[in-house]
């Protein structure tokens, strides 16, 4: 059980009302028409599985029922913030500091932390200590 | 049938004339499920159901909306997440659900005469209003263990610090989806899916068992 912050009802809420749907900001091809065979493969069926930060599309179903992205770790599961769609996020993998900053790290207990900080940072204080 | 000069939309009062024998999403269940009886003097829990309520959902933009539902019912869009607002007298209501969709409660018959003015109200704007009268009911629940009850049935914090007057909030209640809402500090509201009025309302009899129940 952890909790999951929803950007458009402004509050934290159990992870039971919400579901993941995959990979965040996947663009369709502007021209289809023109769009290589290979290209168009990738846009449907090739998703990124990466080791630590990812960006994941989740609706909060049994709520407000609206689509939005989550910055994740995959290796820590800690959520590390929230956003609403057609935005852009402030943690990625390519800013290292941030990502210090934010807490980010190699999972040691296998600690499952909440939705945002900063009621994260405080129970993995808590629980690594 | 509406001489109401906006776009398509065809308006049907769902109330057929003449009366017909209608019943609650609950009759079945009251005939086949009563309360214990007997304990209703020292009851935890008092459940009343608002049975056949006039509902409304309505989505679209807040400025336009919030226009419209101030023109027709008097009270302001509520524009914060998971705020419930009330007219002068307590028997209608309008509460936030997303960003785009509110949801209206008003005594039943009354319904369609909202929608038909809401509609006008709102002239062009792009918006919907769906009467979802016969798919939902709503379940009072009061008296001194009724939050203990929904402690038990729910994940979400009941807490009056984190749930005061005035909040609503669509949730999980048991197995089911139902909106949970809170009009004033001695009673909650819950609103429930036709299909899973049955269910919650067998589960509110069995949770509530230990402190005693009384129903009407
Ligand atoms: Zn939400």
């Amino acid at each position: 059980m952890f909790y999951i912050f929803c950007p458009y009802c402004k509050e934290h809420r159990e992870e039971e009302e919400f579901h993941a749907r995959g990979q965040a900001h996947l663009m369709r091809p502007a021209d289809p028409d023109n769009t290589t065979d290979e290209e168009w493969g990738d846009y449907l069926f090739f998703r990124n599985n990466p080791r630590g930060i990812h960006h994941e599309m989740w609706v909060h179903s049994v709520g407000c029922r609206k689509f939005f992205n989550i910055t994740r770790n995959t290796v820590t599961y800690e959520i590390l913030e929230t956003y609403p769609m057609g935005e852009q996020p402030t943690i990625t993998a390519d800013i290292p500091s941030v990502r210090h900053e934010q807490g980010v790290q190699a999972a040691d207990g296998g600690w499952q932390t909440v939705g945002a900080r900063p009621e994260s940072k405080a129970l993995n204080e808590e629980t690594s200590s | 049938m509406s001489n109401l000069s906006v776009s398509n939309v065809r308006e049907f009062n769902t109330q057929p004339e003449g009366n017909p024998l209608v019943e609650s999403p609950l009759a079945w269940s009251y005939r086949h499920h009563p309360a214990p009886r007997g304990n209703g003097q020292h009851a935890g829990v008092v459940l009343r159901e608002k049975a056949l309520l006039g509902h409304l959902v309505l989505r679209g933009g807040a400025i336009a909306l919030d226009e419209a539902v101030r023109q027709t019912l008097g009270i302001s869009l509520p524009s914060k997440p998971n705020a419930l607002a009330f007219d002068d007298n307590g028997e209608r209501s309008i509460q936030w659900i997303s960003p785009d969709e509110w949801l209206v409660i008003v005594p039943g018959g009354e319904e369609f005469a909202l929608e038909s003015a809401l509609r006008k109200a709102l002239g062009d704007a792009h918006a919907s209003i769906v009467n979802a009268s016969g798919g939902q009911t709503v379940l009072t629940l009061s008296g001194d263990n009724a939050r203990e009850v929904l402690m038990k049935s729910t994940s979400y914090d009941v807490h009056p610090s984190a749930f005061p007057v005035g909040k609503g909030v669509t949730t999980v209640f048991a197995k089911a989806t139902v909106i949970l809402r809170r009009p004033s500090e001695t009673h909650w509201e819950l609103v429930v899916r036709r299909s899973f009025a049955d269910y919650c309302y067998r589960w509110l009899l069995d949770a509530s068992a230990e402190y005693g129940i009384d129903t009407q």
